[in-house]
């Protein structure tokens, strides 16, 4: 059976998408799933960056499109997982090189030997946004709570929407202190006002910065807080019930003593 | 903005200064480019100039809600574009800064319905009311970037100190062409992490990109708070992250401020360090 | 200090203040996106009202205004007639009864209830 399609999205740049997809990838692939993940930002191509493999790319989407290679040529796979590839984006061209049929086309075929196929959406709900829904049958809508991060996810929750795409939400980069003394939205909130089901909730870790520097996703790090949240929300998407870790301290007390309970 | 010259001498009175249109772009997305647009319009205005700030980001508007500014706005710039509405119209007085306007994005329309040229005759009209026209360009580098400088004569671009950021930059300068000579602003850092070799340094984005550097900002938890306000933190003037605006809006106008690199004393270093979250030092 | 204590007792946080406003910009995002929507509202709305008095349905215009704290919608609603209002309907005659005056009642006392005509 093809394996499932999901396009990992948000409107708003700078979220976590690529770091999500990259990290959500490797957390399946690590639970023995066979997991190809697309990169559909054609000319700011960065899934490979964050995975340390961009001295190991051949070929690219565009080329598998255009037909000058195959797309198994152009899969590269990480030798760190035992079933995790990425197909790289273009660097040098522009988002119009591709059609969401061909586009829709290359995922489909890489569906075929996948149980996973995640897709790296850019920013924006342009050109790129729609090359990279057209390939999905689901969506991870991921968001920041922060204002302007939750308008644009709205925005492209209407688009998904309108498409009829089933999607689920990740917050990302929260910080339960500021959620703590008021000074950021709290996961209820970002839900209640998206209303979309919710994935996963993903802490502010400044090691993600490294990690991204050093193109070693977080989730090879068994002792990392983030790499046990990554799983969990892999298993959650596999179907399986994995409680929240509860970040936000609730009542009174909490306000005045909260402490961060351990991810 | 030129003086009125008395009648006797209108003949010959020189033609208005056009002002300066600034693209604020980056490439990669939320690395501050709006945030950033808002708080150096602010900077600049309350210095006294009049500066028009002008949403690019059609379909996700949001310079209009890190302003304050969200529930005056009536029209948007398709609508001036489409001659729906007069320019002054649809220019919306800031809620705190008396010679700022903003000019917003439409949400419910799409980039592709933006003629680009009309996009370029309107920036020059905007010039030729106000010292600056700062265009808060979208993430990208499709059709919204293309529109968003069109209408510019200068560019500062906006990097946060991480491989991606940089890597999109680079990009973005090179199509920005030969036109620009942009400008690079380092947003985000953190020192403490810097310090521990976990965060690439202003150097070592300065070594790869070498731009000339206009200022280095520090990741700040007020930013989150002031945004959820919709009070742009240049208004203030106690904090660091302000007075580096402060400090870049300076520079803009031509004043010789000491150098940017970094703007951050040891003691701030210090004190950033419990603001983030994650692990602790 | 002092913003501390507020926060625990509860002045408005930045973030509650963020919720606020994000409700409300979302509210008119949508309104924007659905223009057959507002058509449709519009319609419904003068098909109400044409059901109390007459209405000019060319001229109805129906806004919808943002305050800083909310969004109202406005609408202007020419009316062109207000027919007379119908007379009132004859008061229901209440038939006589045998057992003459209503019962007294008294406080302790259940009231007469048996009608002496009809008792058995």
């Amino acid at each position: 059976m093809a394996g499932r399609r999901i396009v990992v999205t948000s409107g708003k740049g700078g979220v976590g998408k690529t770091t999500t997809t990259a990290n959500l990838g490797a957390a399946l692939a690590k639970r023995g799933m066979r997991v190809v993940l697309v990169d559909a930002d054609i000319g700011l191509r960065n899934l490979d960056l964050v995975l340390g493999l961009e001295k190991r790319i051949v070929f690219d989407l565009v080329e598998v499109a255009e037909g000058r290679c195959q797309l198994r040529q152009a899969l590269i796979k990480d030798k760190r997982f035992e079933s995790l590839a990425i197909l790289p984006a273009a660097q040098t061209r522009d988002k119009d090189a591709i059609t969401e049929t061909q586009f829709e086309a290359i995922v489909a075929q890489a569906a075929e030997q996948a149980d996973y196929v995640l897709i790296d959406c850019p920013a924006g709900i342009e050109g790129g946004f729609r090359n990279a829904v057209a390939g999905a049958k689901e969506a991870i809508v991921v968001t920041t709570p922060e204002v302007s991060a939750i308008r644009d996810a709205d925005r492209v929750v209407g688009k998904l929407n309108d498409r009829g795409l089933p999607m689920r939400l990740i917050v990302n980069r929260l910080r339960p202190e500021m959620v703590r003394t008021g000074d950021m939205l709290s996961v209820e909130d970002v839900c209640e006002i998206l209303a979309i089901e919710l994935l996963g909730i993903i802490p502010d870790d400044a090691e993600v910065i490294d990690t991204t520097n050093r193109g070693e996703p977080i989730v090879l790090d068994p002792n990392a807080r983030l790499g046990v949240i990554y799983d969990k929300i892999a298993r959650r998407l596999e179907g399986e019930m994995v409680p929240f870790t509860s970040f936000d301290a609730q009542g009174f007390f909490g306000k005045l003593f909260g402490a961060l309970k351990a991810g | 903005m030129a003086m009125h010259q008395p009648l006797a001498q209108e003949v010959t009175a020189p033609a208005p200064k056009l002002g300066r249109a600034i693209v604020v772009t980056s490439g990669k997305g939320g690395v501050g480019k709006t945030t950033t647009t808002a708080n150096l319009g602010t900077a600049l205005a309350q210095r006294g100039a009049k500066v028009a700030l002008v949403d690019a980001d059609v379909g996700l508007r949001n310079l209009d809600i890190v302003l304050g500014l969200e529930s005056r706005v009536k029209y948007h710039v398709l609508d001036v574009l489409e001659d729906k509405v007069s320019l002054d119209e649809a220019l919306v007085p800031d809620k705190h800064s008396e010679t700022l306007v903003l000019l917003a994005a439409a949400q419910a329309r799409e980039k592709d319905e933006v003629d680009t040229e009309k996009m370029r005759a309107l920036m020059q009209r905007l010039r030729e009311h106000y010292d600056y026209v700062l265009i808060d360009c979208p993430a990208g580098i499709e059709l919204g970037f293309k529109n968003a400088i069109v209408g510019a004569d200068e560019a500062i671009v906006v990097c946060t100190p991480e491989v991606s950021a940089v890597r999109d930059v680079d990009r973005v300068v090179g199509l920005l062409g030969n036109r620009f000579k942009p400008q690079l602003i380092i947003n985000r850092l953190r020192p403490q992490l810097v310090k521990k070799g976990k965060m690439l340094s202003v150097e070592d984005v300065n070594a790869i990109l070498r731009l000339p550097l206009l200022g280095v900002i520090a990741d700040e938890p007020e930013i989150i708070i002031t945004t959820n306000k919709g009070e742009p933190l240049a208004l203030r003037h106690d904090s660091e992250t302000a007075n580096a605006y402060h400090a870049i809006a300076a520079r803009i106008a031509g004043e010789d401020v000491a150098a940017p690199a970094p703007e951050l004393k040891e003691s701030l270093i210090d004190k950033l360090g419990s603001f983030f979250g994650g692990k602790r030092a | 200090m002092i913003d501390w204590v507020k926060k625990i007792f509860g002045g408005p946080t930045s973030s509650s203040t963020a919720k606020e406003r994000l409700r409300l910009v979302l509210m008119t995002d949508h309104l924007a996106l659905a223009p057959d929507i507002i058509e449709n509202m519009k319609r419904d709305l003068i098909d109400v009202i044409s059901r109390y008095v007459e209405v000019d349905r060319d001229k109805v215009e129906v806004n919808f205004e943002r305050e800083d704290r909310a969004l109202a919608m406005l609408a202007n609603i020419p009316i062109v007639s207000v027919n007379r209002p119908n007379p009132p309907p004859e008061p229901p005659r209440v038939p006589p009864t045998l057992s003459g005056p209503p019962p007294r009642r008294r406080r302790r006392k259940k009231p007469q209830t048996q009608n002496p005509a009809t008792a058995h």
